[in-house]
């Protein structure tokens, strides 16, 4: 039976399905754009008012499937928050785009929803469950604009990759259910398996290694990122990838699979290849948002480290390290894709490193925004991709990972190279010299100069959100409260 | 006080860049002014005097990232004092040399002038480890803007190239300093990057060795030496003048500065078995630059491999790591920016004038422009190492020390002694004397940038003729820093010769 308690501890899961639910019915009585977008947002901000009610109150099991605690929390504010970015940047965008945008919201929000459940997930049903959530909706967001031929084509890409993810994922989850007899993580992790559960592990690996677009699983990133409307990019790249990896993070640790020597190697084998195949692919693309694609792989391959650290140092630090990381990386990918989508034309979208050519003059906030996105992704200091950077330095080398510390060196290195590039072709002399007022809607102009301000803020002064995490996030099962 | 020299500068900058849109000057005047405010800031300091005992003239200490013990920790001694005060003077001296060549957006390029030097600053005073990485790649991004921006003909291979060099050596630095920070954990427990308590880490001698190695390389790519050279011509040739006033002029010394202050003193051991392997590197670069510096008919390009030549005189004389040597590596420090800076200017005003900085194309401009003519020839002459001049100074004494340590690398380091004046002179020779090329009237030097150039010659002379006044800042922290050096040969190097030349230094 659940109690009160329970229920509590669970809502911000709670009241952002009671949004989903609202906005679908207003839908239903009245298309409005702005009214859907007012309710979505409205829905947001208020399940992440009720993070701080719920703080107090974790870690806390309810139901064997669901665990509640800081880590969660922290990665539930993230994804919510960029789940608004998101909203916002989808109202700029198809304000002036698709003639029915409504259900844009709702798929937004169900997307949440399934980050929310996967980042507490303690159970194969749960993990399941959440990740089918994020994936169907991200199926219809990406292929949201139907007349677009690319967007389509991406959209059916991901299903079906995702398809196949699934059919692996359940497969996998199978065998290890029928050595050991038990789908709880923690109850997981007591047990050893051998053989049968070891190729599910693996197989559940290929499933988490196609989410996260892992070397040798990432052929559908660069098409999906291309295709996809930048603000569905922006939600694919930052919540789908993130809160796999937090589920990763928590199953890694507690069922004990980090403990596997064979699956420890190939972790370590994807992450170099990640980080390398990644960097080097984007070296030789014209697209910016292919760049990025082929970037986030690396950006992948780095994370892994904290992942793959985490056995030797721990799953304080560990989940620490992959909470900072995620939150750089959070920020300054939104803000990238926020540009993306700013200087987009109204026909199309500005992805050629053509049409960045000058905009420093032309449009010199945007590219400002833009620059310190592309420089924090390349981990200079003062921003928060450096802080990220540096807590995997630490990591890794408390693990003693040289190897995976020499690819993020290599793979930083590639990386420069293309984000710089973009930098260049920015500050190149424009052909039309006359600087253009900055048009645009005001909401949109704010929300980057938050993400601007968070950039900064988490590279200068990254000592209260690391108080916020540290030393009280842990990855590990709580009493059974009940 | 000190955060207080750098935020100066930061301010400066965030000013300097919509000033642009008021006046077109103002971006100018605000980056004087920033300056002179640094230079005012720094005069307590030279008229305090200098104390035997304490070594640090002034410390700020404020807590960071406490998580890992990082703090937000300054401080000055007599080294970083003068590499400060070089730093700021540089800054005039880059102000001043862009003052008509930059047309466009002078607001951003005085933006990123001033926060390169800033960074370049907070690098000579930081005394948190993790602090002075933030500094060291923070330099670097504004002084790829101004590569990128105002840069000439094949700018978009150059500052790339200067990026990518000096951030994926950046990188090594940065794991050999995470990994030392978690070694010295291990032992005590405790995070920190302090420098104090850093040097207090024991490391067992393989562990040493690579972390020498990471930090050896990023700052031998910055000094920069033999391999790890060759951003550089690329770099300073397309940088516009003022960036290249500060990338020889200061930016250089970075290098330098981080393998005195870090590298040495973390890895004392390490260092004495590497030595040979160092000060083998910086021979190599004051041959092998030399040649190439006589080989280039670019006038930059000359300049800027004539830089890798002098630099290599600065690792010998560090690794030699001895008083006489070490006075000497300070001395060269300065006096080659001074020297660097000003043949760069006179270089960049050329370019400025006729468009070109091909030796081929220029010849006989002695009779069109005297004074820049007189100029030039003023420091190719300091460059070359005429006694009276800074540069002479510098690379006796680096001679005069490596010569107790290793007298064949030292033998050789002298021929650079020889190259010096042929590649010096060869560059007066065909860019201001021979046949003219009839360009027609060209504008010599006007009245400020003879100002400027008189500031450079007076400084170069004074450390020439009164070098003492330079030493007693910096004695200090070296006779501190060399008290734990266990070599006897450095010792007696240190205290017996060096206390004559100091008696009649005083003499004279």
């Amino acid at each position: 039976m659940i109690a009160a308690e329970d229920l509590l501890a669970l809502l911000p899961l709670i009241s952002l399905s009671v949004a989903v639910v609202v906005v679908m019915l207003a839908i239903a009585v009245r298309r409005n754009h702005g009214l859907a977008f007012a309710l979505t947002v409205a829905g947001i901000l208020i399940s992440l008012a009720t993070v701080p009610l719920v703080s107090d109150r974790v870690p806390r099991l309810v139901t064997p499937l669901v665990v509640m605690d800081r880590y969660a929390l922290v990665f539930i504010v993230m994804a919510y928050a960029a789940g608004l970015v998101a909203a916002v940047l989808s109202r700029e965008y198809f304000r002036i785009r698709e003639s029915r945008p409504e259900e844009l919201y709702l798929l937004i929000l169900t997307a949440l929803l399934g980050a929310g459940v996967l980042a507490a997930a303690h159970h194969f049903a749960s993990f399941f469950l959440g990740l089918e959530i994020l994936s169907v909706s991200l199926f219809a967001l990406i292929a949201y604009p139907l007349r677009e031929n690319r967007a389509l084509e991406a959209g059916i890409k991901y299903l079906v990759m995702s398809g196949v993810a699934s059919a692996f994922l359940l497969f996998g989850m199978a065998l290890i259910y029928a050595e050991t007899g038990t789908m709880e993580f923690a109850a997981l992790g007591a047990r050893t398996g051998t053989f049968p559960s070891a190729i599910g592990t693996i197989m559940l690996m290929v499933a988490v290694g196609f989410k996260l677009s892992l070397v040798p699983f990432h052929l559908w990133t660069a098409d999906v990122y291309q295709g996809a409307p930048a603000p569905v990019t922006a939600l694919l790249a930052t919540v789908s990838k993130g809160s796999v990896f937090i589920l990763l993070m928590r199953y890694g640790l507690e069922a004990g699979m980090l403990r596997n020597p064979v699956l420890n190697v190939l972790l370590v084998l994807v992450a170099v290849v990640s980080m390398l195949v990644g960097n080097l692919l984007a070296l030789r693309q014209n697209n910016v948002k292919r760049i990025l694609a082929y970037s986030s792989i690396g950006h992948m391959g780095y994370l892994l480290v904290a992942l793959i650290a985490a056995n030797v140092v721990g799953g304080n630090l560990a989940a620490e390290a992959l909470l900072v990381y995620l939150a750089a990386y959070f920020a300054m990918t939104l803000a990238a894709f926020g540009v993306v989508a700013a200087i987009s034309p109204a026909d199309r979208e500005a992805e050629d490193l053509e049409d960045y050519t000058g905009l420093f003059w032309t449009r010199p906030w945007l590219a400002t925004v833009f620059s310190v996105a592309l420089l924090s992704l390349a981990g200079i200091p003062l921003t928060a991709g450096f802080i990220g950077k540096f807590y995997l330095f630490t990591t890794g080398s408390q693990g003693s990972l040289w190897l995976l510390m020499g690819a993020l060196i290599v793979g930083s290195g590639l990386g420069l190279y293309y984000y710089l590039r973009i930098v260049f072709q920015m500050a190149q002399a424009p052909e039309l010299t006359q600087a253009r007022p900055e048009t645009g809607p005001v909401g949109m102009h704010l929300l980057l100069a938050v993400l601007l301000l968070l950039i900064f803020g988490l590279g200068v002064y990254p000592a209260p959100f690391i108080d916020l995490l540290h030393p009280e996030i842990k990855v590990s099962e709580p009493g059974r409260e009940r | 006080m000190l955060a207080g020299l750098i935020l100066v500068l930061v301010a400066g900058g965030l000013l300097a860049w919509p000033a642009e849109r008021y006046a077109a000057n103002a971006p100018r005047w605000i980056a004087l002014s920033a300056l002179l405010l640094d230079a005012a800031l720094l005069v307590p300091y030279f008229a305090g005097g200098f104390p035997e005992a304490g070594v640090w003239l002034d410390e700020v200490r404020w807590r960071w990232i406490p998580r890992f013990g990082i703090g937000f920790h300054l401080g000055v001694d007599g080294v970083s004092l003068l590499l400060i005060a070089l730093t700021v003077f540089l800054g005039f001296v880059a102000v001043a040399v862009s003052w008509t060549e930059i047309r466009e957006r002078s607001g951003f390029f005085h933006f990123n002038l001033l926060w390169t030097l800033a960074g370049v600053l907070g690098v000579f005073l930081a005394l948190d480890l993790f602090l002075f990485f933030v500094f060291w790649e923070i330099m670097i991004v504004p002084m790829y803007f101004l590569i990128a921006l105002w840069g000439h003909e094949n700018r978009a291979y150059a500052a790339i190239k200067f990026f990518l060099f000096t951030q994926v050596s950046g990188l090594l630095m940065l794991l050999a300093l995470v990994v030392m920070v978690v070694i010295h954990y291990r032992d005590s427990g405790v995070y920190t990057f302090d420098y104090f308590e850093l040097l207090e880490t024991h490391f067992d001698v393989n562990t040493a060795l690579w972390l020498m190695l990471g930090f050896f390389i990023a700052f031998t790519v910055k000094l920069p030496g033999v391999p790890f050279h060759t951003w550089l011509p690329d770099a300073h040739t397309q940088a516009p003048t003022g960036g290249s006033v500060i990338l020889a002029g200061v930016m250089l010394k970075t290098g330098a500065y981080g393998l005195l202050r870090f590298v040495i003193p973390f890895f004392p051991e390490v260092v004495a078995d590497f030595s040979p392997v160092a000060m083998g590197l910086g021979v190599a670069g004051i041959l092998y630059g030399g040649m190439l510096a006589f080989a280039q008919s670019d006038m930059k390009r000359l300049v800027a491999y004539s830089s890798v030549s002098h630099m290599g005189f600065v690792l010998v004389g560090l690794y030699a790591w001895n008083g006489l040597a070490l006075q000497g590596v300070v001395i060269t420090l300065l006096a080659h920016g001074i020297s660097s800076a000003a043949l760069f200017a006179v270089a960049g005003a050329l370019q400025e004038r006729i468009h070109t900085r091909d030796m081929n194309a220029m010849g006989g401009l002695w009779t069109n422009l005297p004074r820049m003519a007189a100029v030039a020839l003023f420091f190719s002459v300091a460059a070359l190492g005429m006694p009276g001049l800074g540069n002479f100074v510098g690379e006796f004494l680096v001679l005069l020390g490596a010569y107790r340590v290793d007298a064949p690398m030292t033998v050789a380091a002298a021929l650079g002694l020889i190259i010096a004046p042929v590649y010096s002179l060869i560059l007066m020779q065909r860019a201001f004397h021979g046949k003219s090329l009839a360009i027609g009237p060209i504008r010599d030097f006007g009245i400020r940038e003879l100002a400027v150039m008189g500031l450079l010659m007076a400084a170069t002379v004074w450390i020439g003729l009164y070098p003492q006044s330079m030493l007693d800042v910096s004695e200090a922290w070296l006779k501190n820093s060399l008290k734990g050096w266990g070599d006897s040969v450095a010792q007696q190097a240190y205290s017996q010769p060096w206390n004559e030349g100091r008696v009649s230094g005083r003499a004279l």
